[in-house]
């Protein structure tokens, strides 16, 4: 029997089960890894840009809830083709949107782990082509 | 007084204010009975003043109460109230205890936790060992063949990690993650052959077990008010009294001197030495009324009811095949904290639904970061019980798990 839930709709289990762009980038401009202290979850963000500043792959590592785990695979396919600018002008709202479920003043930290670490990501250029 | 836990709730009022409230957070911090209530207010609406202060009356009962409840703490644990300190709860008194020995410690010497401590008693040991130069040991947790670990302190361990350069040996008598009860005993006599000194955390064991101090000897314990049925923000230092006195104080100002000049204090006797600034004195009050609420219902009833719902627990656990237990399988030598997983479900998710159906646990590390890593675990799902529960709470627990379930078929 499968049973409906308001935050754990088929969308949601979907993308936690097959998580989007959760991949290790063999080559990268900026990586960072952050974690949500309170419930263990830990993200780590590479991105790739090309040569006008659009982000053109980006991947993500690391464990987390299904609210987490469904956020960043949205975000991750939202921000593809856009630049940092495109990406920082983001809102949490329009994060918290993307998910289309209820997400209660605890779980927001969840929904926004994702959006956070790629932020935190643009000030960390990775040594690699530095 | 209570005949029967089982009616226990009634002298809690949350449960009146969320009759379908399944509380199984104990562990993070317990309810308050209207007892402890009652002593609070009765602070704040009949005698509210400062304590050692005024000449007036209001004052002089406040510091008298305040004064019984240090005799009502010490008593309980068999101290003297001159070797209870009253601190904001067990983080406090961790770090006024890591702070108050730093200038007794040299470069070379070491410090001895366990692999089990909650951040409360890592973090401050890291600052000073850093600061010192001093090594930092941790107690391993036994290897078991067939699990890999046992979730127990590895009692052969300790005769070679505390050696003769051990200045300190700081752990936690239960487990706030495993749930484990530790071998305290042991660990205070290799200690003592040193001449290290002993700190035991007891903010998980205060409300589950008698705690004698002449019996398990340590120097120092912390414990929190408010995980054994008292206030927020009050907690406990308890140290020989030799000890207190040869610990620097940790806060410097009002009360805790005895002279002062433009250049120059001198400290006042213990306990206020460390009690500087006005205190939580409806906490303290409120904690008094805490201790005499569990002597009032008797830890042979509470062991006995809390040993039955922890039984009960971990059998049904047990009973669901895509359930692990994270901790020790049976109700020996642990109290009624058990984390367990549930699939690969992610503890926050099972907590999220949970949630629906009015039942409280805790998910994630539970501030004990080093050992989830050491256990490969992201974080666990966090059951513990209180004077409170009841079966009946144990099986809402598992209805709601059946429900994850579906979820996450
Ligand atoms: C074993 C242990 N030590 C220390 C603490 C910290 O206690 P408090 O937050 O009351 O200072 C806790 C609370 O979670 C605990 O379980």
């Amino acid at each position: 029997m499968k049973q409906t839930d308001p935050i754990y709709k088929e969308m949601i289990l979907y993308l936690y089960k097959n998580p989007l762009n959760k991949k290790q980038l063999a080559d990268f401009d900026c990586s960072h890894k952050e974690y949500n202290p309170s419930c263990g979850d830990e993200i780590e963000i590479m991105i790739k840009f090309d040569e006008s500043g659009k982000i053109i792959d980006i991947g993500h590592q690391g464990e987390g809830c299904a609210v987490s785990q469904a956020a960043v695979s949205l975000l991750t396919e939202e921000v593809k083709g856009k630049s940092k600018e495109e990406v920082m002008s983001l809102t949490e709202e329009e994060m918290i949107n993307m998910l289309e479920i209820p997400i209660s003043h605890t779980r927001s930290k969840c929904a926004l782990l994702g959006l956070k670490t790629i932020l935190f990501c643009f000030d960390r250029p990775s040594n690699k082509t530095n | 007084m209570l005949l029967n836990l089982k009616e226990c709730k009634i002298c809690f009022p949350i449960f009146q204010k969320h009759p379908n409230l399944v509380y199984l957070d104990s562990a993070s911090s317990t309810q308050t009975p209207q007892t402890v209530l009652d002593a609070v207010n009765d602070y704040y609406i009949n005698y509210r003043a400062n304590i050692h202060r005024g000449l007036y009356d209001l004052s002089g009962t406040a510091t008298q109460k305040y004064e019984e409840a240090r005799k009502t703490v010490g008593k309980f644990i068999s101290a003297s109230s001159k070797e209870i300190v009253f601190t904001s709860g067990t983080t406090h008194g961790l770090n006024l205890l890591a702070s108050g020995v730093q200038n007794t410690l040299q470069p070379g010497d070491n410090i001895v936790l366990t692999e089990m401590e909650h951040h409360a008693n890592l973090i401050p040991w890291q600052k000073i060992a850093k600061k010192k130069g001093m090594e930092l040991r941790f107690i391993p947790m036994n290897r078991e063949q067939r699990t890999g670990n046992s979730y127990e302190l590895g009692v052969s361990d300790i005769e070679n990690l505390i050696d003769e350069k051990t200045k300190i040996v700081s752990f936690t008598l239960v487990s706030n993650t495993l749930g484990t009860i530790n071998p305290a005993e042991e660990i205070i006599a290799r200690a003592k052959k040193i001449g290290a000194i002993t700190i035991v955390d007891a903010a998980q064991a205060m409300a589950h077990m008698p705690i004698d101090v002449k019996i398990l000897d340590c120097d120092f314990m912390v414990f929190s008010g408010h995980k054994m049925y008292g206030p927020t923000g009050i907690g406990v230092l308890y140290g020989k009294k030799e000890r207190l006195e040869a610990l620097e104080p940790f806060f410097y100002g009002g009360d805790m001197v005895r002279s002062v000049s433009y250049e120059d204090a001198t400290w006042a006797d213990v306990p206020e030495k460390f009690e500087g600034g006005t205190p939580n004195i409806a906490g303290a009050i409120g904690l008094g009324a805490a201790v005499e609420f569990i002597q009032s219902t008797g830890f042979d009833k509470i062991q006995n009811h809390e040993t039955q719902l922890t039984n009960k627990l971990i059998n049904q656990l047990n009973s669901i095949p895509d359930a692990r237990i994270i901790g020790l399988n049976s109700e020996e030598k642990r109290i009624g904290v058990v984390s367990f997983l549930l699939k690969d479900i992610h503890p926050h998710d099972v907590a999220e639904i949970l949630n629906r159906d009015q039942v409280c646990v805790r998910t994630g590390h539970h501030c004990t970061m080093p050992l989830m890593k050491k256990l490969g675990l992201p974080g666990t799902v966090r059951a513990s019980v209180g004077i409170y529960n009841t079966e009946d709470d144990i099986d809402k627990l598992f209805a709601s798990l059946a429900r994850v379930m579906a979820v996450f078929k």
